[in-house]
Order: C-alpha cells, then sequence, then structure tokens
C-alpha cells in the first residue's frame, strides 16, 4: 500500500510559483529524504504534506485516504521540527502527552505511552524537566518522542538536525537510521545537507526551482544523476563538469576536453552506447572527484587512463588529499591518497576511471542515457 | 517563511459548520479589531464631517464648507496658540534631545549608582501632568517658589516670574515638559548606546580614536534612528500638550500660553462651537501628519533600501 | 562594559550628573518638605524650605477632609473613582490586547494586515478628534458622567497599545511552536491557553504597568465625560487648584498631589526595570 501519494501539486505566493507540479508516491516502511539548496520548495511540500498550508492544486492522499481539506490534527501524522517546537512551558512529559490530551484520551494510555517512548529513546531521567533545562540533543529526542507516541501513519521531519553541532549531528543521525530500522515507520524527512540524505534514505528527492529533479535510491541518484543540478549538488566536493566534444574513435566514442589546444585530454568512453548519438557534437562531460586518483591507484574491472595535469592548489584533509587541478584547461577536483602532496605549479599523472563517466546534453543538461 | 497558517481561517468544504464551529475564536480576534479599528475611522469621519456642518451646542447636519477653518483661523486665540506651539515644540525637543543624550553619556560611563541614577531621571514619567503643572506652578510662581525663596535669602532684586510674563511664560511649560519627558530620551539613547557593536569600539580603540572623537565619530553617529524615532514621539506629545498648561498656566497670563489643544476643548466645552472645535482639531491632525508622514516615508525608504541591500 | 574614561574627568563627570540629579528630584522633595509644612508656614515663607514643624495633619486633611465646592469629602472619593476606573480598563484592554495580539501575529486571516495597520494609527490620532464622537457615544448609551463610561472608553482607547505591544512580542515566538500545537490537535483558544499565555508574563507585565500608568495619569477624557464626584483624581486636583485659589492651603495640597501620584510612583519603583521596557516598546511602533 502507499502511505503517501502526492499528484499535481502546485503552491504559489501571490504571483510566485514555489511548487509546480510535484508527483511522489512513498511506499509503506520507506525513508524519503526531500533534498535541495533552500528556497526549493521542500519545506512548503512538507508543510503541506502536514496541512499547516494549503497547495494551490493538486491532490494529496495520506495511506489511501485523500486529505486535501483536512486537517493538521486529523491527517494522522506527526512533525518534528528544526527548531525542535518544544512548548516551552511545559515539562517533557507534558509536551509528549499534549497530543494525546487535545484527544481526551484518558490518563492511563499516556502514561504508558510515555513510558513506552521514553525508554525507546533514554529521556527517563528527563521526563520532568523543563525544554530550557535540556540540551540540544535531548530536546532533539524529546521532539522525537513527542512525534513517536501518536504512532501516525506518516512521519515528517522538517530539518531536524541543522540546529546541532557536527558532532551531535552525525550521531542523532545514526539514531534517526537506527529507529526506522526498528521501528519500520514511513518518514518524510526535509533537508538540505546531502550527506544526511546519502546516508539515511531509502530514495531520495532532489528538488530544485519547486520541482523534483530527481526521485531515486541513493546509489542511483549519486551515480546517475538525472541533471547537471543533481551532479553538482549530490556529493561533496561535487562532480567535475567539463565542456567537451565527443569523436568517433575505435571501439567507442572518444571525450575531448580542451580540443585543439595543446593539453587537451582523450578519454575513450568504454560502455557508454548512448553516448553515440552525440559524436561530433559538445557534450558535459562529468567525473567524480574520487574517480580522478594518483597514478599508482588500481580500480577494479577497468583499466585507469593516464593524464598528466598541472596542479593548482592542494588540500590536505587528512582522510585524503584534494587536489585543484586542470585538465584540458578545464578545472578539477581530485581525490588521491593522503601520502601524496604533489607539488602546486608542476604537472603531476592521475588515473581517471571511466566507469562512471557521466554525459550530459549542454542545452536541457539532462543526463544522456 | 511567513506564518502562512490560513488553512483554519479558511471557509473549507463544509464552510457554514465550520464558521459555526469556529464562532468563538472568529468573535474573539474580530471583536476587539474591529472595535479598535472601526472607532477609530468612525471616530476620525464623524469628526471631520462634523467640521463642516453649522454645529454649535449640538451636532446638525448641513454643509458650511470651509467656512469653520477660516473662522478658526482668523481668531487671535488660534493664532496665539500655533505660535506657541512652534516655539514651544521646537524648544521643548531641542533641549530634551540635548539633555536626554547628555544625560544617557553621562551614564554611559560606568559611573557607580547608575541604577539610581537612571531612576531619578526616569521617574518623572510615571507622573501625571497635572501633578507635574501643579508642581512647577508653585515652583515658578514668583510669591511663593524659587523667586521668593532667594528674596528670602537676601537678594532682593532677584526677579524669575516667567510664570506671570506674557513673553516669557511659554518657557515655563518647556521647562516642566522638559523636567517630565527628557528622561524619556534617555532611556532610549542609553539603549541606543548599549548596542553600540563592541568590536566596532575595539576598532576604533585599535585605531586610536580617545573618548570625544569615539562619541562623535563612531558611536553617536549610530543613534540617528533614535534621535529621529525620539524627535517625532516628542512632537507628538507637544502637539496634543493639554494637561501640562491646564496645570501649569491654564493658558494664561491672558491667553499668552493657549496651546491648540486648549483652544479645541475651549470651542467644543466651553463656547458650544462644536464645529469650530472639530475644525481645530482636524487642524491639529494636519500638524501632525506633517510630523507623522515624513516620517513614515522616511521608514518606507529605508525599509525599501534595507531590502534591496 | 565599555572601556572608556576620562580618568582626570571622572570627577566632572559625577559632579554634573549629582547636579542633574539634585535639579530632577528638587520638586518632588520640595512637595513632600510641604506636605508636612503647614498652610501658615508656607504662606509666610515660600513653597521651599524645611518643616519647623512636622504636621501629618495635612495628609487628614487631603485625604478626607478639605472642600471642593460644597463637598467636603478630601481626595477620597476621586482615587476611588480612578482605581474603579483604571483597574477595570487596564485588565480588560490587556487581555483583549493579548488575544488580539496573538491573533494578528501568529494567525493569518483575510485582512489581518489591514486591520492591524489601522489599529496601528489609533496610537497617533490626538485625543481632540475623539472627544466629541466618544460624547456623543456615551451618551446615547447612557453612560455619560459614569465610571462604567470611562473604563469603556480607555479600555478601547488601550487597545491600540495593548495590540501592538503583544503582537510585537508574540511575532518572536516561533511559528514551529504552534505548527506542532496544531498537529498536536489543540486550537486556537487552547494554544493560547497552555502555549502562548504562559510565555507571555513579560509583556504582560509590561503592558499591565503601561496602561495603569497611562489611565491612571489621564485627565482630558476623565474632565471631559465626568463632572463633580464622578471625576478621577487629576480632574480633582485641577478642580481643588481652582477651589483654593482665594485662600491657598499649600500644605493641603501638596499632601493631596502626592497621595494622587502614589500609585503611578510606586507602580515605577516596583516595576521599573518593565517600565522602561514599556517605554522603549512603544517607541519602536
Amino acid at each position: 500500500m502507499s502511505a503517501l501519494t502526492v499528484r499535481d501539486l502546485t503552491k504559489k505566493f501571490g504571483p510566485v510559483e514555489v511548487l509546480k507540479g510535484i508527483d511522489l508516491e512513498i511506499g509503506t516502511g520507506e525513508f524519503i529524504v526531500l533534498v535541495g539548496p533552500s528556497g526549493c520548495g521542500k519545506s512548503t511540500l512538507l508543510n503541506i504534506i502536514a496541512g499547516l498550508e494549503r497547495q494551490s492544486s493538486g491532490m494529496i492522499e495520506i495511506g489511501g485516504r485523500v486529505v486535501n481539506d483536512v486537517a493538521p490534527k486529523d491527517r494522522d501524522i506527526a512533525m518534528v521540527f528544526q527548531s525542535y517546537a518544544l512548548y516551552p512551558s511545559m515539562t517533557v512529559r507534558q509536551n509528549i502527552t499534549f497530543g494525546m490530551e487535545c484527544r481526551h484520551e484518558p490518563k492511563s494510555k499516556q502514561d504508558a505511552a510515555v513510558a513506552d517512548v521514553a525508554r525507546l529513546l533514554q529521556i527517563e531521567r528527563l521526563l520532568g524537566r523543563k525544554p530550557s533545562q535540556l540540551s540540544g540533543g535531548q530536546r532533539q529526542r524529546v521532539a522525537i518522542g513527542r512525534a513517536l507516541v501518536r504512532n501516525p501513519l506518516l512521519f515528517l521531519f522538517d530539518e531536524p538536525l541543522s540546529n546541532l553541532d557536527a558532532k551531535l549531528r552525525v550521531e542523532m543521525r545514526m539514531e534517526i537510521k537506527r529507529l526506522h530500522q526498528r521501528i519500520g515507520a514511513t518518514i518524510v524527512y526535509v533537508t538540505h545537507d546531502q550527506i544526511e540524505a546519502m546516508t539515511m534514505a531509502t530514495r531520495i528527492a532532489v528538488m530544485h526551482r519547486g520541482q523534483v529533479q530527481q526521485f531515486a535510491d541513493p546509489d542511483t541518484v549519486y551515480r546517475y544523476p538525472a541533471n547537471l543540478f543533481v551532479a553538482r549538488f549530490m556529493g561533496s566536493p561535487p562532480m567535475n563538469t567539463m565542456r567537451a566534444r565527443l569523436e568517433a574513435g575505435n571501439g567507442g566514442p572518444v571525450a575531448v576536453i580542451g580540443a585543439g589546444r595543446p593539453d587537451e585530454v582523450r578519454i575513450h568512453l568504454q560502455r557508454y552506447d548512448a553516448a553515440a548519438s552525440f559524436v561530433d557534437r559538445e557534450v558535459v562531460f562529468g567525473i567524480r572527484p574520487e574517480c580522478i586518483a594518483e597514478s599508482s591507484r588500481m580500480f577494479t574491472g577497468a583499466a585507469p587512463i593516464i593524464v598528466s595535469a598541472p596542479v593548482e592548489m592542494v588540500e590536505p584533509t587528512g582522510a585524503e588529499t584534494i587536489v585543484l587541478l586542470r585538465l584540458g584547461g578545464e578545472a578539477a577536483m581530485a581525490r588521491i591518497t593522503p601520502d601524496l602532496r604533489p607539488t602546486p605549479g608542476a604537472c603531476a599523472d592521475f588515473a581517471l576511471d571511466t566507469r562512471r563517466i557521466c554525459l550530459f546534453d549542454p542545452e536541457t543538461e539532462r543526463l544522456i542515457t | 517563511m511567513t506564518g502562512e497558517l490560513s488553512v483554519a481561517m479558511q471557509p473549507g468544504r463544509s464552510a457554514i459548520s465550520g464558521l459555526l464551529r469556529r464562532l468563538p475564536e472568529q468573535l474573539m480576534i474580530w471583536v476587539p479589531l474591529l472595535l479598535a479599528a472601526g472607532h477609530i475611522v468612525s471616530f476620525a469621519l464623524w469628526t471631520i464631517w462634523i467640521s463642516f456642518t453649522p454645529s454649535t451646542l449640538v451636532p446638525v447636519s448641513g454643509w458650511v464648507g470651509l467656512r469653520n477653518y477660516t473662522a478658526v483661523l482668523a481668531t487671535r486665540n488660534w493664532q496665539i496658540a500655533f505660535n506657541n506651539l512652534l516655539l514651544f515644540g521646537s524648544t521643548f525637543v531641542l533641549l530634551s534631545l540635548v539633555t536626554g543624550l547628555l544625560l544617557a553619556i553621562l551614564l554611559d560611563q560606568r559611573i557607580r549608582g547608575e541604577n539610581v541614577l537612571r531612576s531619578i531621571f526616569l521617574y518623572p514619567l510615571a507622573v501625571s501632568f497635572v501633578v507635574t503643572g501643579t508642581v512647577w506652578s508653585w515652583l515658578l510662581n514668583p510669591g511663593l517658589g524659587i523667586e521668593k525663596l532667594v528674596h528670602d535669602l537676601g537678594w532682593i532684586s532677584f526677579r524669575f516670574d516667567w510664570l506671570i510674563d506674557r513673553d516669557m511664560a511659554i518657557w515655563t511649560i518647556v521647562i516642566a515638559a522638559v523636567w517630565q519627558s527628557s528622561g524619556f530620551a534617555m532611556a532610549l539613547f542609553l539603549a541606543g548606546l548599549r548596542s553600540v557593536d563592541n568590536e566596532l569600539i575595539k576598532a576604533a580603540q585599535i585605531d586610536g580614536a580617545g573618548p570625544v572623537r569615539m562619541y562623535r565619530r563612531v558611536i553617536l553617529p549610530t543613534l540617528w534612528p533614535i534621535t529621529i524615532t525620539v524627535v517625532v514621539i516628542q512632537l507628538q506629545f507637544a502637539i496634543s500638550t493639554f494637561d501640562l498648561v491646564r496645570a501649569l498656566t491654564n493658558g494664561g497670563p491672558g491667553i499668552a500660553t493657549q496651546l491648540p489643544a486648549l483652544v479645541v476643548y475651549d470651542l467644543m466645552f466651553q463656547r458650544g462651537l462644536l464645529g469650530r472645535g472639530a475644525a481645530a482639531a482636524v487642524l491639529m491632525l494636519l500638524i501632525l501628519l506633517a510630523v507623522l508622514l515624513p516620517y513614515a516615508a522616511w521608514r518606507f525608504v529605508k525599509r525599501r533600501q534595507a531590502g534591496h541591500a | 562594559m565599555r572601556k572608556l574614561s576620562f580618568e582626570p574627568s571622572r570627577v566632572l563627570i559625577y559632579l554634573v550628573v549629582s547636579l542633574l540629579a539634585a535639579a530632577y528630584l528638587a520638586p518632588l522633595v520640595v512637595v513632600v518638605l510641604n506636605s508636612f509644612r503647614s498652610n501658615q508656614e508656607i504662606a509666610q515663607a515660600s513653597m521651599i524650605g524645611w518643616p519647623k514643624q512636622w504636621a501629618w495633619s495635612n495628609y487628614a486633611a487631603a485625604w478626607s477632609g478639605f472642600c471642593v465646592a460644597e463637598t467636603c469629602t478630601g481626595i477620597r472619593p476621586y482615587m476611588l473613582n480612578s482605581a474603579l476606573v483604571t483597574i477595570p480598563a487596564t485588565i480588560i484592554s490587556t487581555m483583549l490586547g493579548a488575544v488580539a495580539g496573538y491573533a494578528v501575529s501568529l494567525w493569518r486571516f483575510r485582512g489581518d494586515s489591514w486591520i492591524y495597520g489601522i489599529v496601528t494609527l489609533g496610537l497617533f490620532l490626538p485625543q481632540q478628534m475623539r472627544l466629541l464622537p466618544w460624547t456623543v457615544v456615551l451618551r446615547d448609551i447612557g453612560l455619560i458622567n459614569t465610571l462604567t463610561g470611562l473604563v469603556l472608553v480607555h479600555t478601547i482607547q488601550g487597545l491600540s497599545f495593548t495590540t501592538l505591544f503583544c503582537r510585537n512580542y508574540y511575532a518572536a515566538v516561533p511559528h514551529e511552536l504552534i505548527r506542532a500545537a496544531r498537529i498536536d490537535g489543540a486550537g486556537f483558544f487552547r494554544i493560547f491557553w497552555r502555549i502562548i499565555l504562559p510565555l507571555s508574563s513579560p509583556i504582560l507585565i509590561v503592558t499591565v504597568i503601561w496602561q495603569f500608568t497611562h489611565i491612571w495619569n489621564e485627565f482630558l477624557y476623565g474632565v471631559t465625560f465626568t463632572t463633580g464626584q464622578q471625576q478621577p483624581v487629576t480632574a480633582a486636583l485641577i478642580a481643588l487648584s481652582a477651589a483654593i485659589a482665594d485662600i491657598p492651603q499649600h500644605g493641603v495640597q501638596s499632601a493631596a498631589v502626592l497621595i494622587a501620584a502614589l500609585p503611578t510612583l510606586l507602580v515605577y519603583f516596583f516595576g521599573g526595570r518593565y517600565f522602561v521596557r514599556g517605554l522603549t516598546a512603544g517607541a519602536v511602533k
């Protein structure tokens, strides 16, 4: 059964169209992450799913029931907010039971539910405290507890980790993922952080300018970005994209970067059948930074292409060294082993993994498949 | 993100039952707001209308054009009141600005007993104008107050009789008004001084600015917006000054300290000339608008600039 | 926190500050001293002087003795009038303003910004523009020259300020709080009662102090809409000055002035912080 269906949803604020026809179909137990830069409409979409804002047109179905005109409290959802939105004047216990109190549920049931949730999230000791007496991570747990106690069809998370410091964010990220695996809830999770999207989601919806650019599992989104926006948004550092020209060659087309220049780079494309129709045309050549490595690196499954390229800058991060280099005059980043520190200004040899190359149509910006 | 919580307030499919269910909250929202907004609009319009009617003791309909206005503007009473307003308004605002700024800068010097001193400079604001006016009428009364005291101390030729001097009486109102409300300017300026970015001051110190230059070039320029706010609020107060004058001079000696608010009251409730009284009230509103509209325009422009920045 | 100090001139600073403080305090000191001096003593010397003999009788006379026109009740009934007007008007206008401010700032509804804009105009409309209409309205509903009438006037007039104060305060409440509560199933009133009101004590104190001070000190409406025994104490003080102009009783008058000013002065001394906050909040309109 589908837990959430969104069909042809639009939202206008006056003349501004923030959502332009969104379609999503989400199955029970899925962990969907809506990711995109700020202003892409992801939070508006979440608020419309929650019923906190009204769509301009389109349909929303939760658990097989059309909820277009249903009040938020009757949609069988729970929501965790960026600022946690804990009621400041209430204790943790009251925060968790407030929804049940509004629904006039008996005290005994409230107590039992609080006890369950508190045990699950290990917040038993905090139940008597006010939100102002909690740390950021504790507030986050309470906010999640308030959602859990409702036991809804659908959980909505609105950038819940963005107010936490980096270390805590990683911990809570794992905790939310573990929670999802344990209780099998259906979750729609909004974030602008592509790492959260990659690590937690069963499927990612990348949004930009009020449209879903790609809706697929994390591996697909990462390996086969549907368009240039997704390619450049997902991954850190992002995918290198360079102008190139396709030429016919032996055993497949050849991408030429910086064609005509003395330092032009020629790359034979293996198993990229779709590229054939773009021979003798301009394309955008995309390659992930981890697919450009030191020349001694062995890539499984294919022989690397070795190119010599001038190094502009070197950024050691500890776990790896990031190198800014020029391929056929175009800027690119490489992730090489931390043991090597190429000299800026000099040329060095790099190995290119050609299996993970993406080509994009420069006009439509779509992936050539 | 705006507070776009429109759903609960929008009539949905079952508009009528929804409306009934939300009736209590709708009443609680609309009744006070409509009372507040409605009385402002209707009262203002009604007074404007009366100012064009021949109403005397009771409001009557009819149309006399601008006759009430020309009549009011022609009276010596109004002319003196208007001149007094210009004189009183400008000196009062200037003096309370200067005093308030001086007090604020002094209190900003990390002096001992700052809280006590601040309370002393602010307490007149808690007192009514009637009380202020009464007390100052005693202090400034030559037969009772400061002049009498100095005489009793032996300086017989000392004179401080502005209260009964036609030409000087208006300054007694300035004195009392500055005493009463310079604390207000001080409070706002002090808040402004305290909110100056500390890093700005550190930067200026590293640049080698001494205290005087620090205030003149770095700190005081940040107080511009506050200054304008203070000026507008004090002008608004000056234009509607009534109680203070009633208690201090009651417009006298003669009509030497007449102000527009007193003229309005006099026309409406003592002479029974409602039409003219209303016209004088509308004139007061126009004077106020002459202050507020430029202020509103300035705020609008500033907000636009901030929006584009 | 400033590291500015004109070390050599610090003496000067203290000197100037002390002189100014003395000037600001002088009128209060004079009135307090006079309230303990007999009328004869003041008449012989000046208003400014130390009491030769501390006389408490001025307070008794001011409170319940002296006569205005034919009635010899002192200031007591007028103080009571002021209290009976100020307290209900303060409470009602604060409550309504809190709900209205909550509605305007945290809920969207058709025409909200228009209505709110007009309400804020009320801060600027001079009292003189409202004198005649209020007179007519009060007469038509039979409340002219009654305390109830004054309560009504001050309540409605006060809504502009109370709504503005509360709206500005509630504007800082995160909208997510309201959203969370709506998902929890709370409605307009439950959200107000359980979530917003418990957060509101600072602004309610500011608003109450502001309203109390203003209504207590108000004169024009009091003198216009009431006469004689129905007048608030500010109007009575003016009547008192006029009534005893022939035979000055400055000792008694000083005591009366002090008694009349006492409630707001007490409010100021006990709620000074909130009083100042109200001043600055009112200025940032």
